[in-house]
């Protein structure tokens, strides 16, 4: 096995060391927006036509747990390794940049899809949702869960403390993921919401994702897809960059 | 079997900011050597290995282990390196075996591996903590730990950066018996420490660094004949002997019966100091000669005492 393989299985047993916390506890939250939400809104919300709210909610409450996880994953576990200073020993073997970003990314990749897995099989409990098509849904858990890993990536090498990370977390991926029409659809916005909404790239994320389980989205498939290719590009370019360069890694 | 040396180091500069920290470095360490990096606090030791180790980059200059370049042939460079970095670092999520497979695991080892992590957990008196959280260590068995990573891959070429800071007397016996062995099974050992002695017990050649140059590279024997003075020690009948004015200037301390003196290799007598201590009234009744030891000469060469 090549050294990257390691370095993938070794972040990816470091999150279920601790699964009660990097697993368990992001489904039950997941759960619980899903109760309250559901209760508090159903038939009061327009969602598309013929789905119940609370199925339209749960595509959007994946996606939304998919993307805080991935982003988790690999930014905590740099951080770490920087603060503590561990992270000499990875930087001292024979790994080149790729090798290192494929490893945290797809560790992270993991964390997201096992953790958005994980909130449909206990809502399916709850509700039916509808598959429309299984490659769609697929195909959007596997680049949403990338971007976010990557960005997780870039924001975990440009942090110096946990509370920069922190910071991050908090006034970009959180208002993003939450403004992203995860509790609603954007048409039923007012105009101006809309087109800002429209500049959220978190919302094709989950309006791609919607239209796996519905066949029904705000925006065409196709340019959900589009989108959220191109930011997986460039983050990862920049991502590369970072750790080509040893930028804040090797001084 | 490539016959160059282990490591050389190529005129290399390394600036952080306004520090100057490497300025032109440049010698070679052969396969095989027992190598000591010596210099006062903030020399620049750890700058030269973590450029070795990939985890500086220079600004100018060239390194190579055993024929590699370090950045451009990275792989095989660190491939061929071991390094167990001067700060006690440690990732609080795993236990001592599980450390030391992954680490080997970054370096592409398979199954085949799992014996030698046997052998160092034994040889690192580690194997009955090996199933221990890293965080459950005692500093001592943490730095054991940072060895045993360093060594997990087997590398020709092994790197301590101040392997026994903070570790207590019993230990640091053990630890250099382990390293010893690994320089008789021929791996070449480079080492920068803090205790003087050990270097003087340990290394056949010596670099000393001071503000990011190389003062002096030599073998212990002619470092130490380097010593351009030697301390005369009298020890006389009274409590607190006088000392006549002249002599003033050579004294380095007087406690109890014995004046020590720091005498000139060339210019001073021992007979001439002699004379005048003993008509200054201070009845001599022994004395001994004493040629500098490495810490004399260090504080010669870097104007400095280590601490
Ligand atoms: N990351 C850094 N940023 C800025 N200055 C540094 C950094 N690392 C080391 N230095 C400076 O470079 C010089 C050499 O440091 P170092 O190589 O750690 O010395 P030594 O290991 O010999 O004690 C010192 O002046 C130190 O303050
Ligand atoms: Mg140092």
């Amino acid at each position: 096995m090549g050294g990257a393989w390691w370095l993938f299985y070794k972040e990816v047993i470091r999150f279920f060391k601790v699964a009660f916390q990097t697993v368990l506890a992001p489904v039950i939250t997941a759960l619980l927006y899903l109760l309250v939400f559901s209760h508090v809104l159903e038939g009061r919300v327009r969602v598309f036509e013929d789905v119940p709210y609370t199925a339209f909610l749960i595509p959007g409450l994946m996606m939304m747990t998919i993307i805080q996880n991935a982003f988790a994953n690999s930014s905590s576990s740099l951080i770490q390794s920087k603060v503590t200073g561990n992270i000499v020993f990875i930087l001292i073997a024979p790994l080149s940049h790729l090798e290192l970003f494929t490893a945290y990314v797809a560790a992270a990749m993991v964390r997201g899809v096992v953790v958005g897995g994980g909130v449909f099989l206990l809502a399916v409990w709850y509700v039916n949702v509808p598959i429309y098509s299984l490659a769609v849904i697929l195909g959007f858990a596997v680049l949403g869960s990338a971007v976010l890993a990557t960005l997780g990536v870039i924001a975990g090498i440009w942090a110096e403390k946990f509370d920069q990370l922190a910071a991050f977390q908090n006034f970009i991926i959180m208002p993003l993921s939450f403004l992203s029409g995860v509790f609603y659809s954007i048409q039923s916005l007012p105009p101006l919401w809309q087109t800002v909404s429209h500049l959220n790239p978190f919302f094709y994320l989950i309006d791609g994702f919607r239209y796996g389980f519905f066949g029904a989205s705000d925006v065409p498939v196709v340019l959900s897809f589009a989108v959220t290719l191109l930011a997986l590009l460039m983050l990862a370019l920049l991502a590369l960059w970072m750790l080509g360069h040893g930028y804040k890694l090797r001084q | 079997m490539y016959s160059g040396p282990a490591v050389a180091i190529r005129e290399v500069h390394k600036r952080y900011g306004d520090i100057h920290a490497l300025k032109g470095v440049d010698f070679t360490i052969d396969q095989g050597e027992f190598f000591g990096l010596l210099g006062p606090n903030g020399a620049g030791k750890s700058t030269l290995i973590n450029a070795l180790a990939g985890l500086v980059r220079l600004d100018a200059g060239q390194m190579t282990v055993l024929g590699h370049d370090v950045v451009t042939g990275y792989r095989d460079s660190r491939r061929l390196l071991g390094v167990v970095p001067q700060e006690l670092v440690y990732d609080p999520f795993f236990r001592v075996r599980e450390t030391l497979r992954f680490q080997a695991g970054y370096f592409g080892l398979g199954r085949e591996v799992e014996t030698w992590i046997d052998e160092l957990l034994d040889a690192l008196n580690l194997a009955d903590r090996a199933t221990a959280n890293m965080r459950a260590l005692s500093g001592g068995m943490k730095r054991r730990v940072l060895i045993g990573q360093a060594l997990v891959h087997k590398p020709p070429v092994v790197v301590l950066d101040e392997p026994t800071a903070g570790v207590d007397v019993e230990l640091r016996q053990q630890l250099w018996g382990f390293i010893r062995r690994l320089h008789a099974e021929g791996h070449t050992i480079v080492l920068t420490t803090h205790y003087l002695e050990d270097a003087e017990e340990l290394c056949d050649r010596i670099a000393i660094v001071d503000h990011g140059e190389l003062v002096a590279l030599d073998t212990k024997r002619d470092l130490l004949a380097r010593g351009i003075s030697r301390t005369l020690h009298v020890y006389s009948e009274q409590k607190a002997p006088k000392v006549p004015d002249k002599l003033r200037d050579k004294v380095k301390r007087i406690h109890d019966y014995c004046v020590e003196l720091r005498l000139e290799r060339d210019r001073d007598s021992i007979v001439e100091v002699l004379d005048a201590l003993r008509d200054a009234g201070t009845r001599v009744c022994d004395l001994r000669v004493e040629d500098d030891d490495l810490e004399d000469v260090f504080v010669q060469l870097t104007g400095r005492s280590r601490q």
